[in-house]
């Protein structure tokens, strides 16, 4: 004690600060949800980052173990809430791959159409926001616009605007109205013209890119270490896209390019977002054409154990009836197994690790959230940033609450 | 309904189990390919040593660390089994690694090879409660502040043990027993004709004469 007061004569008035430690969150608007991190600053730079998650967790891998694989479907929505129909992908993916059911073709291009756009709704919401965590508050308004014009295309779909549940194993739940895809195609042909709009606010900016260029920096190792995907690992250079890499549904047919980055900054994931929306409105194009060709016309479900019977067959067919009730009381079982299957996500690679007793019930189902792996990166990339590019370092993360906490 | 076509043999990563387990036949106790996956029983005791050899070796380049999660089946005497999935990036494949445990057994921490990691393994920690030994900051990590319990074990209950409210008079969030207006529904989809475990209700009379 007596020597740290002689020791203090000998300090400046600039070397007695101390470091401050600052809580991040919970209620911060560019914490992109409930995250409460502990911040260490030295000044204005971080020293430390200590996230802390699970203000969120609503238990959802254990409420899967005593629901039907069917009532758990809709969970999947309630993850990523930003892009919900990527996440119920996966999960018909792991019933689908377990059971050995080859869903048609028609439902398949109808999955992939609708991934797209849930891959443009997140790129949307993430591109304006973290927009708007730096400062800018138009493109959030304009990007609402559009995004409220697909959620239409979701509800015109499936009923509901974000949660859909329109992806059911063995296919899609109803098939789309010739009306309803003429609207998407039209819509899809206007909205390049948008991004080019949103490129102009953004860009060039010159304050988007003091806030963005050089900042939160993410190389390979840093990839492979903190188990990136998505954006975030092809920022770093590293071309790796499931949709190509290990191709499911029927992506191998279609044509698109993967946007990588050359710095691996938060510009430029902001850069591969815009193209990559761009790319995903080719591939809804493409799925529309092929949706219209003689090829994409049939049935949207595997009928089989999986899927109901016609509703016209039920008025008429007695054991169609009886499958019916049986499907949407008991369930149906899936043989026993293990099983894991991923999709590319908007965010990353998002996937379901399925351990099945042969019941109607999943005996473990373990979500694989891409933003999870993400946001633990958070002390590696914030460390020696400042303060205020820690909103932007999250930003570009795209990190969102619901698939973190589950 | 028949996994034939899920079956096929899958040379790349036959090739990849065998070499493998020629390389390292002490840490492989089994290794199978189903479904097209590629499953590896490992020994708990070799399980860094082998996590660092998939990581190096340049067959497999297994570089990054997808999922590490924990399954429980209270009825084996090794209770829970631990479950890794890697990815090589480089090489386009994947592979699970299993190994069972005991309850009170603690498994060496993959951070050093891994850093990704240590999420994984804190809410391994949080929700099964098993402890890894060399993990630089095992907190739990979904759960409460405070929370007692591992939620994910097969004998925690689903609706948990205490809610919480806010209080008018105290002026703060207080923790209380959970009570239920409902008892939880657990429904029992099992069939009685394809062999019920239990006597069905009305039928406790007729099972009393018969024993």
């Amino acid at each position: 004690m007596k020597d740290e007061g002689q020791r203090g004569d000998t300090l400046t008035g600039e070397q007695k600060i101390r470091n401050f430690n600052i809580n991040f969150g919970p209620q911060h608007p560019a914490a992109h949800g409930v995250l409460r991190m502990v911040l260490e600053l030295d000044g204005e730079i971080v020293e430390r980052a200590d996230p802390h998650i699970g203000l969120l967790h609503r238990g959802t891998e254990k409420l899967m173990e005593s629901r039907t694989y069917l009532q758990n479907l809709p969970y999947f929505d309630r993850l990523d809430y930003v892009g919900t129909m990527n996440q119920e992908h996966a999960w018909c993916l792991v019933i689908e791959k377990l059971t050995g059911v080859e869903i048609p073709r028609r439902a398949s291009l109808i999955r992939v159409l609708y991934s797209e756009i849930g891959r443009i709704l997140n790129h949307l919401l993430n591109v304006t926001t973290q927009a708007m965590d730096v400062g800018a508050l138009t493109p959030p308004v304009w990007g609402f616009e559009e995004r409220e014009k697909l959620m239409i295309f979701y509800e015109r779909a499936s009923g509901a605007r974000l949660h859909a549940a329109y992806f059911r194993p063995g296919g899609v739940h109803q098939d789309l109205p010739p009306a309803l895809i003429d609207d998407i195609e039209e819509w899809a042909k206007g909205f390049p013209a948008f991004l080019d709009d949103i490129d102009t606010l953004l860009t060039e900016n010159r304050i988007f890119k003091q806030r963005n260029v050089d900042i939160g920096i993410v190389d390979e190792k840093t990839v492979l270490d903190y188990a990136f995907s998505g954006v975030m690992a092809r920022s770093a250079g590293m071309a790796w896209d499931l949709r190509r890499a290990q191709p499911y549904e029927c992506y191998d047919e279609f044509d698109f390019q993967i946007p990588i980055g050359k710095n691996g900054d938060c510009y430029d994931r902001y850069l591969m977002r815009m193209e990559e929306m761009r790319q995903s409105t080719s591939i809804m194009l493409q799925a529309i054409t092929k949706l219209r060709a003689p090829e994409g016309q049939g049935d949207i479900l595997a009928r089989g154990k999986l899927t109901p019977p016609k509703r016209g067959d039920m008025k008429t067919n007695m054991e169609s009836l009886i499958h019916h009730f049986k499907l949407y009381t008991e369930g149906f079982h899936v043989p026993a197994g293990e099983i894991y299957a991923a999709v590319e996500a908007p965010k990353g690679e998002f996937g379901v690790y399925l351990v099945s007793d042969g019941s109607n019930k999943p005996y473990r189902a373990k979500i694989r959230a891409p933003g999870f792996a993400h946001l633990q990166a958070m002390d590696h990339m914030a460390v020696g940033h400042q303060l205020a590019d820690v909103a932007a370092i999250i930003g570009s993360m795209d990190v969102v609450f619901g698939e973190i906490d589950r | 309904m028949s996994d034939a076509p899920n079956d096929a043999p899958n040379d790349a990563l036959s090739d990849l189990g065998a070499h493998i387990e020629a390389k390292r036949p002490d840490c492989v106790l089994a290794w199978d390919v189903t479904r097209g996956e590629l499953n590896i029983n490992v020994a708990p005791a070799n399980i860094v040593g082998f996590v660092e050899f998939l990581k190096a070796d340049p067959t497999c380049r297994f570089s990054t660390m997808i999922d590490i999660t924990a399954v429980d089946y209270p009825e084996r005497p090794k209770r829970f089994e631990m479950v890794y999935h890697f990815l090589s990036m480089y090489q386009n494949h994947r592979i699970r690694l299993r190994m069972g445990i005991r309850e009170d057994d603690m498994v060496a921490s993959i951070t050093d090879i891994h850093p990704s990691a240590n999420w994984f393994e804190r809410e391994v920690f949080d929700m099964f409660g098993i402890l890894f030994s060399g993990h630089p900051d095992l907190r739990r990590l979904l759960t409460d502040y405070g929370f007692r319990g591992h939620p994910l074990r097969r004998d925690f209950p689903t609706t948990g043990y205490t809610e919480v409210r806010y209080d008018e008079v105290e002026k703060r969030v207080v923790y209380e027993p959970v009570s239920l207006v409902q008892e939880y529904r657990q429904f029992d989809f099992m069939s009685p004709w394809e062999g019920a475990e239990y006597i069905l209700p009305g039928d406790e009379k007729k099972t009393g004469e018969d024993a």
